[in-house]
């Protein structure tokens, strides 16, 4: 196999090769991880004390920096006192991939460090429905809204320069404003995600509907088609596929906002897990957090990529994909 | 040389002449009065369309053929209501013509069928759009799968259709419809050859035995001579009615008669009022292009 059948432009790999690939790029950054954690002459900035010797500081199992440790080498050597030992190791914010394999485990069967908090899986299922509310509401608005931009050139020129400009201001900046005016539970986070996907969602959709192909507008208008009825049964349908991955995409956007939006009011969801995870310095547990929410976040992708196929057997170049 | 022996294109025999009698005695289906179309452009006002002037009669079957840039799709997008004309009037059985409706049927040269629907529901979208019940519908849908030949497909989605197929499809979504007249829009220009000549042929045999009245856009002058009674023949820059040609190819037609005197002096004679034309309307910046090839090759090496 030669190397020049792997970088032919833009055309299409077999299929093999795309699952070689596919499984490549998680190994690629996998394996630079191992090799951070497991080979000890790559980075290791630290050194993990296993005997204090005579530094009165030093406890077993410290992690002291490598010219701190040089230092107190040189100072016992210096002074004729016991050596401390030890072994290069990584910071403590580096876990190796088996602590957090392990965490991934544990995470789920380990109760709360506080008796008020909440397990991992139900930390992780209301930040699912925190993304839930605020897409469905976001959807509901915008969803209409893009299409009738898209269709009616008033209704565009009505909004679409509004939510031009409103589309650039940050959504966490209206993270107070969110909060006196909703309190401080679960209404200001959805509307932190409302905020963060609405504006592009208008803009993306009505776009999208701009695309569909005028030739079958006028096709439907000369076999007699009313305008109500183009819009429900050309438009729309015309549409569908292209909107179904807007979609998609748009629910990528609405999961970045989600760790901003929990942190807005009272800290929630994985958010709050990852926070509280990180205070007690178990950060294979927030690697394990941020791991699941990647997984999930995938997951609900592929499956909806799935879907979207047998939803839409008469779009071609959707079951090309 | 060839020209020297042929007829003319006036000449009509005794069969053809009483055939196109008969026709002007039918009824008017369209009527087009001093049309006119201007467009504003940066550069100013362009002229697209300038008093075009003529009548079809029922069951009549018409081609407007012209150099590119007269205005032939302008025209016919006025008469099927998605353009609005500057002057002049549009007369469907004597009724002034006001935006798209299911009495003008339009077949586009870009087949134009809903990809999300099966052939079937393709066939049966106007006269869903029309109130008819689905069932009722489905009836009629069923009846024109049958006559276009495509039952098997009936639940195909588009996608899966050779091109000369969806433009059958086309042609029966529209007919199914009822329409006083078929518009059609350079319905074969993006077919091959020979998918092109089956679908002549079928356009004639649907039009032999359906109660319809069709005018047809083209550039290729065979199949204008082939498939029209009359040839509505524009000229460019402004869009204008050079001449409205009888065809004295006497029907039924058949590919055989692509080599008859009549068929030959007609395509002589559209020659002759489209080319000179065409090198007239050459946009101006083909004008300046001059290849100036040179010899590359050894010179005795030659390949003709």
């Amino acid at each position: 196999m030669s190397i020049s059948s792997w970088f032919v432009v833009r055309r299409e790999l077999s299929q093999r090769k795309r699952t070689i690939l596919g499984i490549g790029s998680f190994l690629l950054p996998l394996l630079i991880w191992l090799m951070v954690s497991y080979i000890p002459f790559v980075w290791h900035p630290m050194m993990q004390i296993s005997k204090p010797g005579g530094v009165d500081y030093f406890q077993v199992g410290m992690l002291v920096d490598k010219e701190v440790f040089a230092e107190e080498l040189e100072n016992m050597q210096s002074a004729e006192q016991a050596m401390p030992e030890g072994k290069p190791a990584n910071p403590i914010y580096l876990p190796t991939p088996a602590d957090v394999a392990k965490a991934l485990y544990t995470g789920f069967i380990t109760p709360p460090e506080q008796k008020d908090g909440q397990w991992l899986h139900q930390s992780l299922w209301h930040s699912i429905q925190i993304i839930f509310w605020g897409f469905l509401l976001s959807s509901i608005i915008g969803v209409p809204l893009g299409i009738l931009c898209g269709t009616y050139s008033a209704i565009s020129r009505l909004n679409e320069p509004f939510v031009e400009f409103f589309r650039y201001l940050p959504a966490p900046a209206f993270g107070a404003l969110a909060v006196a005016i909703l309190g401080i539970y679960d209404g200001p986070k959805i509307a932190i995600i409302v905020i963060g996907t609405l504006f592009q969602q208008i803009l993306i959709i009505a776009n999208t509907t701009r695309k569909l192909d005028y030739a079958l507008i006028e096709a439907a208008m000369t076999l007699g088609t009313s305008r109500l009825k183009l819009l429900f049964r050309v438009i729309l349908p015309g549409i569908l596929p292209d909107l179904y991955r807007d979609q998609r995409i748009l629910l990528g956007w609405a999961w970045t906002y989600l760790i901003i939006a929990e942190l807005i009011g009272t800290t929630s969801g994985i958010t709050w897990f990852i926070t509280q995870q990180a205070r007690y310095q178990h950060f294979d547990r927030v690697y394990a957090a941020i791991i699941i929410i990647g997984l999930l976040g995938l997951g609900g992708d592929l499956i909806l990529a799935l879907l979207g196929k047998k939803l839409f057997r008469w779009d071609r170049p959707a079951n090309k994909e | 040389m060839i020209n020297n022996t042929l007829p003319s294109y006036l000449t009509q025999s005794e069969a053809v002449k009483n055939r196109f009698d008969k026709l002007k005695s039918r009824e008017v289906i369209l009527e087009v009065k001093d049309l006119c179309k201007n467009y504003k452009t940066e550069k100013g006002d362009v002229v697209a369309l300038k008093n075009v002037n003529f009548k079809t009669h029922k069951r009549e079957f018409v081609c407007v053929i012209g150099p590119s840039g007269c205005g032939k799709s302008t025209l016919i997008r006025i008469l099927a209501g998605l353009e609005a004309h500057t002057s002049g009037e549009v007369l469907l059985d004597g009724k002034p013509v006001n935006g798209p409706g299911r009495d003008r049927g339009m077949v586009f040269q870009g087949y134009t069928l809903f990809p999300w629907l099966t052939v079937k529901k393709n066939i049966m979208f106007g006269l869903e759009m029309n109130n008819i019940s689905a069932n009722e519908a489905g009836k009629e849908a069923d009846l024109w799968l049958e006559l276009i030949g495509l039952e098997k497909f009936a639940n195909a989605y588009p996608h899966e259709l050779s091109g000369g197929m969806k433009q059958r499809v086309a042609i029966a979504r529209t007919l199914v419809n009822q329409p006083r007249i078929l518009l059609m829009d350079e319905p074969f220009g993006a077919l091959d050859a020979q998918s092109r000549a089956k679908m002549q042929a079928h356009l004639l045999e649907i039009w032999r035995n359906i109660d319809i009245t069709i005018l047809f856009i083209t550039h290729d002058l065979d199949e204008a001579i082939f498939l029209a009674d009359r040839i509505l023949v524009l000229k460019a820059h402004p869009g204008e009615v050079q001449e409205l040609i009888e065809v004295p190819v006497p029907r039924p037609r058949s590919v055989a008669q692509f080599n008859s005197p009549e068929f030959l002096a007609t395509k002589t004679r559209l020659e002759e009022l489209i080319h000179p034309a065409e090198s007239e309307t050459e946009p101006e910046q083909d004008k300046n292009i001059k290849p100036h090839m040179i010899r590359f090759v050894d010179v005795n090496d030659n390949v003709e």
